[in-house]
């Protein structure tokens, strides 16, 4: 019959898998669970490896904030973790709280945030989401996150260096970064932060690319893009940002390791060092800044727009609506990806840059806005009269749409070139940025992880820790972030190991102390996530295959889904991710909602006006068809 | 029989699909496309900041150039012949593109001796960005260039263990696919350098 030459569709890898989806091999400890080309295993090792980088890299922002919450505070009782980072005297040492600060940024910003969310998010939701077997290279896919293990490795081996690791800031902008005479960390601990971050590009590209492939090409019949769940285009558009922006971080970066190692200028000029004058001449450190931030500001949105098509996914599901404005959506992203690429500058107001290219740059900027603004109008209206069921995920779900606005109202406030001038620098960005990438994203990953748990271990996790992780972690950072903005205002400089030199900041002493203590709450209530997650995957009540009556390809896969992802045939899709509460759906036999594998003509009451023309349509085409065999 | 009828009248549409290794071998030369734009204008910006030295570049680049034209003629005579089934000829146009490779790295290599002799360095006190700029740009093509050889290589083993023919051009098309990006890539290259250096 016709219809059972879909799964074969020629060329592709998937073809192999079409054959053996259904035996079970018996595979041998590493290759399923090490040197794994399974998506659904690689997606794991991502996500554990996430988690474990998340609680470093909080331990060290604690670390770093004792310092500036209680500036006066003993902290032998840290000497078996800090060794030789606390001098005699139990304080902190300046350098080594750079360090931190450092450290902290890279890990959570690389690590955490892309490897962690889209190396996790995108490896599992891609093939199951659009009806494939596995990724486009399964072997690709094992190279990606072995890099990224390799640059893991490399990264937590420069905490254990003499001079220590990397002391520049996550941005590492030469000459600090460039001289390793400038600050200690600059000499090896530099050399094996350049090296890690080379292997992590490595790894980011190669994910990329695979999952730009995947989506292009192995869609399952009738999953047409204009039928794909919003976590699909999220992902899809973040691994093209992030293709064409880490070329040119591996670019500045190599000009860097030239630099340091290799005695060549691009960065650096007229220096002089302990009263001497190096020798390199006619260098730019602003170019540098060009260069690094046409990655890093694209980068800002490779973190976001996963987490914010999981969200999109989980807000619709929950809410029982279609989500409002699908295709206003898509569009949004999309502006936001072009947009990325031509903003970065606004990170360089106050290089000396001519204001007038200040303005091109602030007015670009501020058109970001829009495509964010409707965004989140579309959460909220999504939201909106819903049948709003808040499981765990919905409630980090609608955190990150609260953490979206307020974070991204204080963007708009940066944008302005002629504003940016006092507020450059100061708490107001810390607090800008990590309210609107650092906890959006972090929301998105956790909604994610409370969402699809039951898909990835077969299990759920318990409900009530769920809660109270939530409400713990909302108003944590909550009253972590925002008293930054006053202190930011004031004028207080981000990456300084103390205040007390200041009488200006005397005044903001308690609210320091105020905000280390939430901090230290809040990372603290993120052991109750992690107790959750790990008891969960083995003592979790066991899973139902559709536990949150979704629409998605993913909940018609078995509870555990083995090697190959569906048993039988791949399901095709007939209609779009988000048939919830449907008028006449009841008349067709279903609840409040229909999945993306039901055909229209198994849904005639509930179906509209366009989707009977495309039934009408193709039953045409196939009545010729039919014809045409006779 | 109803059931079957209704199924068959809304067969699902085939979505659009490539090979997908050819294609990620697109997406991974658009990444290698980002990375020279990258370098290209960060010369452009750090040249408009002044402190530039001006410099000949060396005649060989023009030998070079031609060498890496006549390679990529010859890949594509290679592509037709093997689309032909004319295996002989096959060997032939490989082993000539792999040489002419090897050549153009070769040459390069001396073309760098060239200008060592004319006083452009790499580092070091005597060394201008502008000339830094010339050493990093053409050896990031040359390690792009050893990849292809690489490739060329694997080709050109698959060749003569006949594993290459008109039934199964995948692995000779998308070595031709990047030899000719390569050419191109240089190309582009040696006209920016023409006419900015
Ligand atoms: C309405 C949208 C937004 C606007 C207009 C905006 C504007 C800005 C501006 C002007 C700065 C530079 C401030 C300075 O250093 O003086 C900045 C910093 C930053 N923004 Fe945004 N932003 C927006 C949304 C976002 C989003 C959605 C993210 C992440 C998902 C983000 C992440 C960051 C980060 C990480 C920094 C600081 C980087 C650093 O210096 O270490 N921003 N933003
Ligand atoms: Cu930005």
């Amino acid at each position: 019959m016709a219809t059972e030459t879909n799964l074969t569709q020629g060329v592709s890898l998937d073809h192999h898998h079409d054959d053996h989806g259904h035996e079970h091999h018996e595979e041998s400890f590493i290759s399923k669970y090490i040197f794994s080309e399974d998506h659904k295993m690689i997606a794991k090792q991502f996500l554990i490896t996430g988690i474990i980088w998340a609680f470093f890299g909080g331990a060290m922002s604690v670390i770093f904030r004792l310092q500036l919450g209680f500036p006066d505070m003993e902290l032998s009782f840290l000497k078996p973790f800090l060794g030789h980072w606390l001098d005699s005297a139990g304080k902190l040492d300046p350098n080594y709280y750079l360090a931190l600060v450092t450290m902290h940024g890279t890990i959570m910003v690389f690590f955490v945030l892309t490897a962690g969310l889209s190396g996790t998010f995108s490896n599992f939701l891609i093939p199951l989401q659009i009806g494939a077997r596995d990724m486009a290279s399964g072997f690709m896919n094992m190279l990606s996150y072995w890099f990224f293990f390799a640059a893991s490795v490399v990264m937590f081996s420069s905490l254990f260096l003499e001079t220590g690791p990397a002391m520049g800031g996550w941005v590492v902008y030469p000459p600090l970064s460039a001289l390793p005479e400038a600050v200690p960390g600059s000499g090896a601990g530099m050399t094996y932060w350049l090296i890690s971050m080379a292997l992590f590009i490595i790894s980011t590209l190669l994910g990329g690319i695979n999952y730009i492939t995947t989506v292009i090409n192995m869609r399952t019949k009738g999953l047409s893009f204009s039928r794909l769940p919003l976590t699909i285009w999220a992902f899809f558009l973040t691994a093209i940002i992030g293709l064409l922006s880490f070329p040119v971080l591996f670019a500045a970066a190599l000009l860097l390791i030239f630099d340091r190692s290799f005695g060549t200028s691009f960065y650096l000029s007229e220096i002089y060092m302990n009263g001497e004058a190096l020798h390199n001449q006619g260098g730019s450190a602003i170019l540098y800044q060009h260069l690094f931030w046409f990655l890093g500001h694209p980068e800002v949105y490779i973190v976001l727009l996963p987490a914010l098509g999981i969200t999109s996914e989980i807000i619709a599901t929950n809410s029982r609506k279609p989500i409002f404005g699908y295709r206003a959506m898509i569009g949004s992203m999309i502006g936001i990806a072009i947009l990325s690429f031509i903003v970065w500058a606004h990170h360089m107001f106050v290089t000396g840059m001519n204001p007038f290219l200040g303005s091109i740059f602030m007015f670009l900027t501020l058109i970001i806005a829009v495509p964010s603004a409707v965004k989140a109008f579309n959460y909220i209206t999504t939201l909106w009269r819903g049948n709003i069921i808040f499981t765990p995920a919905m409630l980090f779900s609608i955190g990150l749409v609260s953490v979206f606005i307020s974070g991204g109202v204080t963007g708009i406030i940066l944008g302005n070139n002629a504003l940016d001038i006092q507020l450059h620098d100061t708490y107001f960005v810390v607090a800008h940025f990590h309210i609107v990438m650092g906890s959006a994203s972090f929301f998105g990953f956790m909604a994610g992880v409370y969402h699809w748990f039951p898909k990835m271990y077969g299990r759920m996790m318990d409900e009530k820790l769920g809660y109270i992780h939530f409400w713990l972690t909302f108003v944590g950072i909550y009253l972590v972030f925002f008293p930054m903005h006053y202190i930011g205002i004031a004028g207080f400089p981000r990456r300084y190991y103390s205040h007390t030199s200041f009488d200006a900041f005397s005044t903001f002493t308690d609210l320091n102390m105020f905000i280390s203590a939430a901090a230290i709450v809040t990372f603290l209530g993120q052991a109750i996530f992690a107790f959750n997650f790990v008891w969960s995957i083995f003592r979790g009540r066991r899973a139902p295959e559709n536990p949150w009556n979704s629409n998605t390809l993913e909940w018609t896969t078995p509870v555990s889904p083995g090697h190959g992802n569906w048993p039988g045939k791949i399901p095709h899709v007939y209609r779009w991710a988000y048939d919830y509460s449907k008028p006449n759906a009841d008349k067709d036999g279903f609840g409040d909602f229909i999945p993306q594998n039901v055909p229209l003509s198994k849904t005639p009451h509930s179906n509209l006006e366009h989707e009977n023309e495309i039934m009408n349509e193709q039953h045409v085409e196939d009545d010729l068809k039919i014809n045409d065999h006779k | 029989m109803l059931e079957q009828q209704i199924d068959i009248t809304d067969e699902a549409q085939e979505t659009l699909s490539m090979h997908p290794q050819k294609f990620a071998m697109w997406l991974f030369i658009t990444s290698i496309v980002m990375l020279f734009a990258a370098f290209t204008s960060a010369y452009i910006v750090r040249q408009a900041e002044g402190n530039w030295l001006y410099f000949e570049l060396p005649n060989l680049f023009w030998t070079n150039s031609a060498i890496l034209i006549i390679s990529s003629a010859t890949m594509h005579w290679a592509v037709l012949s093997a689309r032909k089934d004319n295996l002989s000829m096959l060997k032939i146009a490989i082993s000539i593109t792999t040489v002419l490779g090897l050549t153009f790295l070769v040459m390069q290599v001396w073309a760098w001796q060239e200008l060592v002799v004319n006083g452009v360095f790499f580092a070091g006190s005597e060394s201008n960005p502008s000339g830094s700029f010339l050493y990093v740009i053409t050896g990031m093509h040359g390690v792009h260039i050893v990849s292809g050889v690489v490739f060329l290589l694997i080709a050109l083993y698959s060749v003569f263990t006949y594993k290459i023919h008109s039934k199964n051009m995948t692995r000779l098309e998308m070595c031709a696919t990047f030899w000719h990006f390569l050419d191109i890539l240089w190309l582009y290259l040696f006209g920016f350098l023409l006419l900015n250096h």
